[in-house]
């Protein structure tokens, strides 16, 4: 066999190489990393008052949209994007704090949030099926059924209330026997972990991301392009359930009324976060950090006693400025 | 080998040279067309033709050098400047927007609608319906709408890179035709990897390795063999010698045919096709273009469902429902699109591990080191240079092939359908495809090649069969498919006399005309 007589040197690096290629495989989430640091230095200089305890407050706001972002991450990776990932979260935070006040126990709670969380897949399992069966665009389904949970939301609790169970409130409050390690960052990373992890190295994440890269070649490849896309909103209902569940963790109520700012928010955490809206790029990873870096602009803005309405043209010119930044990185980059 | 310097040239571009981080792309690299030639520019991939048009048409802007159109130096910094400055380009994708029609496309780019229709009959294709949408024509058709468009212009320089790539013959010669009597005041830069094209229009030829001009040639009778000695450079080697493999037609009539296809027809191009394919063959696939083979293609790869006929795989029936049934048993498709195959922003790794994990039925977890040591294993077979191996885009059309061709290799392939698998790809790597193809057929997988280059019909197969209108017109033993043989069998005409000896000689295996055929190719092939 001729072809077989040459063989390529393949890079055998040391592990100076490998944290090389590490460091060149993630730069960008290693940029927004470094990113964040500064914006903690300067949040620190525009709050000095913001300590390590503050670190608690920011982790349990975060926790929702963080969720949230690694949701809408998970379908737009796939080629996908999910409008309806608010009303989601709104109706299962109901539905969960409605139950709890109903049928009060601490047992009985577990219940619930495992049915809460089947109920999130349920809701996806709609979603993917409109996105897969009607051929109607994913923003228009996804749009559409926004305003059907947020209906339903209202059903459920026409006005906030409910209540949580005390372990749930447990679980995203305070700090984990020290102050400086919140017990919602932990929470989000062992999260993140248990579904992430296992997911990226299955052969379904392997087609989330191909069907959200080339359709066709993925296709041509044996993968049921049908079934991942139907997979990837089934995840993100999973997802945001998770989400929803942490809302009412941590304000004790449901708020029928969907924020709208997190979907919006979530979008953009997963665009600052490395992930292309074309898909098959990126990971949840970064747009995590993506969202404590919004969050804490958030904060600092009103530290500094900004008018929330400038605050949010600021925040939209730094969203923009950062990924201007970023891509022209890459573009040096990849043109040196 | 001397360049010519004088002022008289009407495009003349001099220590051109440019650089990608530590990769030098171009090297003080020059080119000089005269007024009224046909100049072709050849170099195998990775030689820095591509980079060199790029900047000729404004696309990249050079480290250093010079380009002078009409003893004037102009710098271009975009296509539509390059454009104002005489120098037109058709690329090797067709350049309309796939949802205007034709008419206003032609006006999005200020063509001038008499001459392209002009244009577009001299180029064969009359009657051209102006309001109907890009999207709807077929391919060749919009090579030739953009050819006929660039034309229309009336550009001082007209660079074609691999206008013929997608053409089927007939239009092909109409092309070549046309191209070499523009007349005294135009030139062409000819792009093509089909040396004979070259050898039939062009006047001289630029030959470029590694990113400089190594040579300038007259093209006349014998020139191809110079031009390649160029193209491989010092220590060009021979292939070693392949051992006969090929199927005679005594061993196929005790086998089971891996594939029998009975009255197989789908949408309307595909009627009644049938013809079988053995275990240890590469079987030939020639037909003009929209003759029914994409359909013939999609069927058997699973993307498509027949509207009637039958498929026996190993005598037994088969259908497709997804392109993962056909996988499951071994069947694979490799297309000419790589894009149409490829997750173009992810690893090699991922893509020859995609097809590999999608082989797993169940839900489950990639066994990293296994699937590790199957990719090792495919880029050697395949020798990929897999250094830019984070994302696919970044490799070589033809690595970007061979990368399609071993993630099949690495899931186990029984039946390999190959759609034109060698468009646009170097001499050399087309070498090494062929190679592959032979030593899978070797191994007992069997091997369906449509080309459109009908010389590889000998360089590469045992036996081919010709559609025309949807169906199987002609079979014959890859010694007797020389290209005048296919083309008339492609146009449905009857062969001339029957050759008893011939086919005699080949129902006896002896194969020596074809093996012959592969040693003078081989001849074309170095090492690295």
């Amino acid at each position: 066999m001729s072809a077989t007589t040459a063989t390529i040197e393949q890079p055998r690096g040391g592990p100076a190489d490998r944290i090389g290629s590490f460091a060149r495989d993630n730069a960008w989430t290693l940029g927004l990393l470094g990113f964040l640091a500064v914006l903690l230095g300067f949040t620190k200089f525009a709050n000095p008052n913001y300590g390590l305890d503050s670190l608690q407050g920011t982790a349990t706001s975060v926790l929702p949209l963080a969720l949230a972002a690694v949701a809408q991450a998970v379908v737009v990776i796939s080629g996908g994007i999910d409008l309806s990932i608010s009303s989601q979260m709104a109706l299962t935070s109901c539905i969960a704090a409605t139950l709890m006040k109903g049928y009060p126990g601490e047992g009985v709670a577990v219940g619930i949030v495992i049915l809460v969380l089947l109920i999130g897949v349920v809701l996806g399992a709609v979603n993917g099926a409109l996105v897969v069966l009607t051929k109607v665009p994913d923003i228009v389904v996804t749009l559409s059924t926004f305003f059907i949970w947020a209906g339903f939301a209202l059903l459920v609790r026409p006005a906030p209330g409910g209540a949580a169970a005390d372990w749930l409130k447990g679980l995203v409050v305070g700090g984990l026997g020290i102050d400086w390690l919140p017990k919602a960052a932990i929470l989000l990373i062992v999260l993140v972990a248990l579904i992430w992890i296992p997911l990226s190295r299955s052969r379904l994440g392997l087609s989330l991301y191909a069907i959200g890269s080339n359709p066709l070649a993925a296709f041509r490849s044996g993968v049921a392009v049908n079934r991942t896309k139907f997979l990837a909103y089934v995840i993100t209902g999973f997802v945001a359930a998770f989400a929803g569940l942490s809302l009412t963790a941590s304000t004790g109520i449901g708020t029928p009324v969907p924020e709208p700012t997190y979907v919006l928010i979530s979008i953009a955490a997963v665009v600052l976060g490395g992930v292309s809206l074309a898909g098959g790029i990126g990971g949840v990873f970064g747009p995590i950090v993506a969202v404590v870096v919004l969050q804490l602009i958030r904060d600092d803005m009103t530290f500094m006693h900004v008018d929330p309405n400038y605050g949010l043209v600021a925040q939209g010119l730094i969203l923009i400025g950062v990924l201007m930044v970023g891509s022209l990185i890459q573009q040096r980059r990849s043109r040196a | 080998m001397t360049l010519t310097t004088s002022t008289d040239m009407l495009l003349e571009a001099t220590d051109v040279s440019k650089t990608y981080g530590a990769v030098v792309a171009l090297h003080n690299a020059s080119l000089a067309v005269r007024p009224g030639e046909v100049h072709a520019l050849v170099g195998a991939n990775g030689a820095g033709k591509s980079t060199l048009v790029k900047i000729l048409t404004g696309a990249v802007t050079p480290d250093s050098g010079r380009i002078i159109v009409r003893g004037r130096e102009r710098k271009s910094h975009s296509p539509a400047e390059a454009r104002r400055n005489g120098l037109v380009s058709v690329y090797q994708e067709p350049a309309v927007i796939p949802d205007l029609d034709i008419r206003e496309n032609l006006r999005l780019t200020h063509t001038p609608v008499e001459p392209f229709r002009h244009w577009m009959n001299e180029l064969g294709v009359e009657n051209l319906n102006l309001s109907s949408l890009a999207r709807r024509l077929p391919l060749a058709t919009l090579r030739i709408v953009d050819l006929a468009k660039a034309l229309a212009i009336e550009p001082d320089v007209l660079l074609l890179d691999e206008i013929t790539a997608a053409l089927p013959a007939n239009l092909t010669e109409r092309v070549l035709q046309n191209v070499q009597q523009l007349g005294e005041d135009r030139s062409v830069i000819f792009i093509s990897h089909r040396l004979i094209e070259i050898a039939a229009v062009c006047d001289r030829a630029t030959v470029l390795r590694n990113g400089e001009t190594v040579g300038v040639v007259d093209v006349a009778a014998g020139s191809e063999d110079k031009i390649v000695n160029l193209m491989l450079g010092e220590g060009a080697t021979a292939l070693a010698q392949r051992e006969g493999g090929h199927v005679t037609a005594a061993a196929r009539s005790h086998q089971t045919p891996r594939l029998s296809l009975l009255g197989m027809s789908a949408r309307r191009r595909l009627h009644n096709a049938s013809f079988e394919l053995y275990p240890g063959e590469v079987l030939g696939v020639v037909a003009l273009e929209g003759q029914g083979q994409d359909e013939l293609f999609d069927v058997l790869a699973g993307s498509e469902r027949p509207s009637s006929g039958s498929l026996l795989v190993d005598g037994k029936p088969a259908t497709f429902h997804h392109p993962a049934d056909a996988i499951r048993i071994g069947m694979v498709y490799v297309a000419a699109d790589r894009a149409e195959a490829l997750l173009m922003q992810r690893s090699v790794r991922e893509n020859i591990s995609l097809p590999f994990s999608a082989r797993i039925p169940q839900w489950g977890w990639i066994n990293l080191g296994r699937e590790k040591h199957k990719v090792d294993e495919a880029v050697n077979t395949l020798q990929i240079d897999a250094r830019a191996g984070a994302e696919v885009r970044r490799l070589s059309g033809g690595n970007q092939q061979k990368v399609t061709i071993a993630r099949w290799v690495a899931s186990g392939v029984k039946t390999m359908l190959c759609f034109d698998p060698t468009r646009g790809i170097d001499i050399r790597t087309k070498n090494q495809i062929y190679v592959l193809l032979r030593d899978l057929a070797a191994a007992g997988a069997a091997v369906l090649l449509y080309t459109s280059e009908l010389k590889e019909i000998q360089l590469a197969c045992d036996r081919v069969i010709v559609i025309f209108g949807g169906e199987v017109v002609a079979e014959m033993p890859a010694a007797q498919a020389s290209e005048a043989a296919l083309l008339r069998a492609a146009h449905n005409l009857k062969p001339d006399s029957a050759l008893p000896e011939e086919v005699a000689a080949a129902a006896t295996g002896d194969m020596s005309a074809v093996q012959a055929a592969i040693d003078s190719q081989s001849t074309t092939v170095s090492q690295r």
